[in-house]
């Protein structure tokens, strides 16, 4: 084992998590915001009759189940880790985390399973009614699932509804209620959805304007990019607006990442918020852009509102938890932030041209636009691999904040084993993950067959 | 001995003791033969049309299928704990393994078909094969180390390495359950599939009954000698073993006979009369440990709370029921068996080329 010497099972099961949870969480927006928009497409067929209506359902209904797919192989791995590399956490949290992921199989992942199998193989043999309302049961399911997951993350963030058993030193589940209304959960589930919404939205929308682009089927991509176009205004009003109301809930539940998201190191008033920084973001930043009063307008609603800084929390913690570092990495939670912020206002605009575009009935019509439409459908992807690197590394270094820290959570198996394993996923994973692009692209790029949709199946139906 | 006897689980520790065990018989019944399916996959197709014919028997059920295991997970973690905790960390390897069979197994199912070109297919053949080979054999030797002991010392803590896990018992345990599995999908694919591939499913079937059933019964025979040899008396009469020995005595039978329905009837019966016997051999432990009887976990250590318990005793009295009822339904909706095509012009000679 020397070999292994320098590597630390922390350090690889902290990477491992990493790999997989980001992994996992690139397709999951993915497959809630897509699942929720086929069901609105194939809404709109099932009213109209309309078969360009059915042909876009067809074409994204196709994009999604390949994008399902990745969710759930790598779903299977999320479920059980926790297990492997984290089992002291496992039986510090078991008695709460466990429980919503326990109801989140139950509820939300048969739901799922059990429907888009009714959707992907049912075509034909149930009737068009229940086709329909099982796209919208296995888009309920993916949601119910989000719901879960973000009770028992949230409750990481900011545990309620438990003690400390004073004899086997676990923590114990009080109020379930309490756990399931967690006005953390409540803020970021809002938060997590509409971005999914728009993910899927900016995702449709890219696809739509590459085939407009081309003169493809207009009639039936013109429609889709203008439901998209619709669903990216809304659902990134909505998502700025309650991300605005997480940073006020985070000031109060865990102001070292406030502090630390905006590289704050002295506690002020009226405090000024950086947009920008060249240089180290410690001292003497070489250069800077602040925007006076508004980081404690943003964080506390009051224009000279008090915002607490690193040091003087570091030393507050100190006195609470004992000896130690309280402080996670600033420059990394700075930028996170800065970068979903950032591509939130970006998306907006893009959804806002698209509905002035569309008002003035040139949507189809503008190439520069289309291109950029397509050019910015990774925006989403990126700013929700931020915001969750952002929650999740400004949480250090506790992994249940103040209850439990991340060192302490991990297995006690050997780095070895760890290491494995961390090179066995990234290299599965990373196959997966170019084999599922290509397939993406390719897919994304045939335009539907006007003539025959039975071609374009995403079904092998013949056999039923 | 007395003296040393665990503490004895409360009702409530018992009745999840007990839905986890069904979540995990569940499990196996109905992944089982989806595992049977992969395996038999090279055997009963000849062409690609025959491969998807075998595929689409369960096509629209394998992913409902596997949340049995995502819930046996997600349930043990909550309701015990230090049960999720000890098996999977001390499993490490071995569970990676499993994982990252079912990782390509359920692309393959997924996108083989949205593919072009034989190789495509050909290797997302393979990924089903194995990814159903690999866990069928696995969580063989898994249970059986539940079972047999794993290297528990003071405190639980694992001390043994991953060849531990790897003794004869364990490996027999795996046989045993590989060849169940595929004995499984076969009569399975005798009551779903129609044409070639329910031919060569019924002969399939005919020659690995013997296999399965020496398998099967060497290991239930060697987990009573030891069971009854540590005062396991869960096991005692062994009704249930027995019973499984005598039914799959009879599969071969049956399969000879025609009575597909039976057949499949009673290698279901034989998954859960195994799985269930290891279960209740376990009983009133969840993990034993094969360095001292006194560091084994039990169920009353192992358990969370009263209070967890209780709710989530409620939330699965509400909703099994519901989830029960629509799976039942999917299973009636697709209950026609599958079969090529007929050799006509239209839209099923048309689809095997975009598949
Ligand atoms: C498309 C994705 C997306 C976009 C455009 C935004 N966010 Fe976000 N944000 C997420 C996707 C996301 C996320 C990945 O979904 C996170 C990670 C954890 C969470 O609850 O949501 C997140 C977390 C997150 C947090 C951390 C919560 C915590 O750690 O407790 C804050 C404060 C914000 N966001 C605030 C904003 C603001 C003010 C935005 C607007 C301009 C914004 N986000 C746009
Ligand atoms: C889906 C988006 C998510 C992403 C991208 C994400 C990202 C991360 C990252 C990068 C780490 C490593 C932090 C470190 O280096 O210490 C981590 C740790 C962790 N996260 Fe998340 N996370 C996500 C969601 C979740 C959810 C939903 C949960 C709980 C249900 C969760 C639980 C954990 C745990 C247990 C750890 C390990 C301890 C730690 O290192 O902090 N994460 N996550
Ligand atoms: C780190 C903790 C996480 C765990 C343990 C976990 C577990 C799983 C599992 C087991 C599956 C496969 C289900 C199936 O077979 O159908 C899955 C898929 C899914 N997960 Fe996660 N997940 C995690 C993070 C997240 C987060 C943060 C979200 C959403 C906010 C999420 C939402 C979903 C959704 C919607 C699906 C179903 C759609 C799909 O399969 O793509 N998960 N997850």
């Amino acid at each position: 084992m020397t070999i292994l010497a320098g590597i630390s099972t922390l350090s690889m099961a902290r990477w491992q998590f990493a790999v997989t949870t980001i992994f996992h969480f690139l397709f999951v927006p993915l497959t809630i915001g897509l699942g929720l928009l086929v069901a609105i497409l194939q809404t709109a067929s099932y009213r109209t009759h309309d078969p360009a209506w059915e042909r876009v359902t067809r074409f994204f209904g196709s994009l999604f189940l390949v994008n399902f797919a990745i969710g759930v192989v790598t779903g299977i791995v999320q479920e059980f880790q926790f297990g492997m590399d984290w089992s002291r956490y496992s039986s510090f949290v078991g008695n709460i985390f466990g429980a919503p992921l326990a109801i989140e199989g139950l509820l939300a992942f048969f739901l799922e399973s059990t429907f888009l199998g009714v959707w992907i193989f049912g075509r034909g043999r149930v009737s068009p009614r229940v086709h329909l309302a099982s796209i919208w049961l296995a888009s309920v399911g993916t949601m119910l699932s989000a719901a879960f997951i973000l009770a028992a993350n949230s409750w990481m963030q900011h545990p309620v509804g438990y003690t400390i058993d004073p004899k086997t030193h676990q923590a114990v589940m009080t109020d379930f209620w309490a756990v399931m209304t967690n006005s953390t959960f409540v803020a970021a589930y809002g938060h997590v959805m509409f971005a999914a919404f728009l993910t899927g939205s900016v995702f449709m929308l890219g696809i739509a304007a590459w085939h407009l682009r081309r003169g493809n089927d207009t009639v039936a991509f013109a429609r889709a990019a203008r439901v998209a176009i619709v669903v990216t205004v809304l659902a990134s009003l909505a998502t700025m607006f309650l991300g605005d109301n997480q940073a006020k809930a985070m000031e109060v539940q865990q102001p070292m990442k406030m502090a630390a998201a905006e590289a704050l190191y002295n506690t002020e008033r009226g405090a000024s918020f950086s947009i920008l920084t060249i240089g180290n973001l410690s001292d003497n930043p070489i250069f800077q852009i602040r925007i006076p009063h508004v980081l404690s307008v943003l964080a506390t609603n009051s224009w000279n509102g008090r915002v607490e800084g690193i040091n003087q929390l570091q030393a507050k913690d100190v006195a609470t938890y004992g000896p130690g570092s309280y402080v996670p990495m600033v420059w990394l939670a700075y930028w996170t932030f800065r970068v979903m912020v950032g591509l939130g206002i970006v998306i907006f605009l893009l959804g806002g041209v698209g509905l002035w575009l569309m008002r003035k009935r040139r949507l189809e019509r503008s190439n520069r636009y289309l291109r950029l439409a397509t050019w910015l459908l990774v925006t989403p992807f990126l700013a929700n691999t931020v915001g969750w690197v952002f929650t999740e590394i400004g949480r250090q270094p506790w992994v249940v904040y103040g209850l439990l820290t991340t060192a302490k959570a991990v297995s006690g198996v050997s780095a070895g084993y760890v290491a494995t394993s961390l090179i066995g996923f990234t290299a599965i994973y990373s196959l997966l993950a170019v084999v599922e692009v290509g397939l993406m692209l390719r897919l994304a790029k045939r335009p539907p067959a006007i003539e025959e949709p039975s071609a374009e199946a995403p079904v092998p139906e013949l056999v039923y | 001995m007395l003296a040393s006897l665990p503490p004895s689980p409360s009702g409530l520790e018992q009745l999840w003791f007990t839905l986890i065990a069904v979540l995990w018989l569940g499990y196996f019944f109905l992944e089982g033969f989806d595992f049977g399916v992969g395996v038999l996959l090279p055997f009963v197709a000849r062409d690609d049309l025959d491969r998807r014919v075998a595929i689409n028997t369960i096509g629209p059920m394998w992913d409902g299928n596997e949340v049995w295991l995502l819930t046996a997970g997600g349930a043990t973690f909550a309701a015990f704990p230090l049960w999720y905790a000890t098996a999977f960390s001390g499993f490490y390897l071995a569970l990676f393994v499993v994982l990252a069979a079912l990782i390509f197994r359920g692309m393959a199912f997924e996108l083989r078909h949205r593919g072009e070109g034989a190789r495509w297919k050909a290797w997302w053949d393979r990924a089903i094969f194995w990814g159903s080979a690999v866990p069928a054999l696995l969580w063989g030797v898994a249970f059986a180390d539940f079972v047999h002991g794993v290297p528990l010392a003071a405190g639980h803590a694992w001390t043994g390495t991953f060849f531990d896990l790897v003794k004869p018992y364990a490996l027999l345990g795996g046989v045993a359950t590989l060849a169940l599995f595929t004995l499984h999908g076969a009569t399975f694919l005798g009551i779903k599939a129609d044409g070639p591939v329910r031919e060569r499913a019924r002969a399939a079937a005919g020659r690995l009954a013997p296999v399965a059933w020496v398998a099967v019964t060497g290991f239930l025979f060697w987990t009573y000698l030891s069971a009854h040899h540590t005062h396991h008396t869960g096991l005692v009469p062994p009704l249930l073993p027995i019973a499984g020995v005598v039914v799959l005595a009879g599969v071969g039978w049956l399969v000879h006979e025609r009575l597909e329905g039976w057949a499949f009837v009673s290698t279901a019966f034989v998954v859960v009369a195994l799985f269930a016997t290891m279960l209740l051999d376990l009983y009133p432990n969840v993990l034993v440990s094969s360095v001292a009887p006194r560091f084994d976990l039990t169920i009353a250590e192992a358990a969370s709370h009263p209070y967890t318990l209780e709710v989530m005793s409620w939330v699965a009295l509400i909703f099994t029921p519901l989830v029960l009822a629509y799976q039942g339904w999917t299973y009636w909706v697709f209950r026609r068996r599958v079969g090529r095509p007929p050799e006509v012009p239209g839209a099923t000679t048309r689809a095997p080329s975009a598949h």
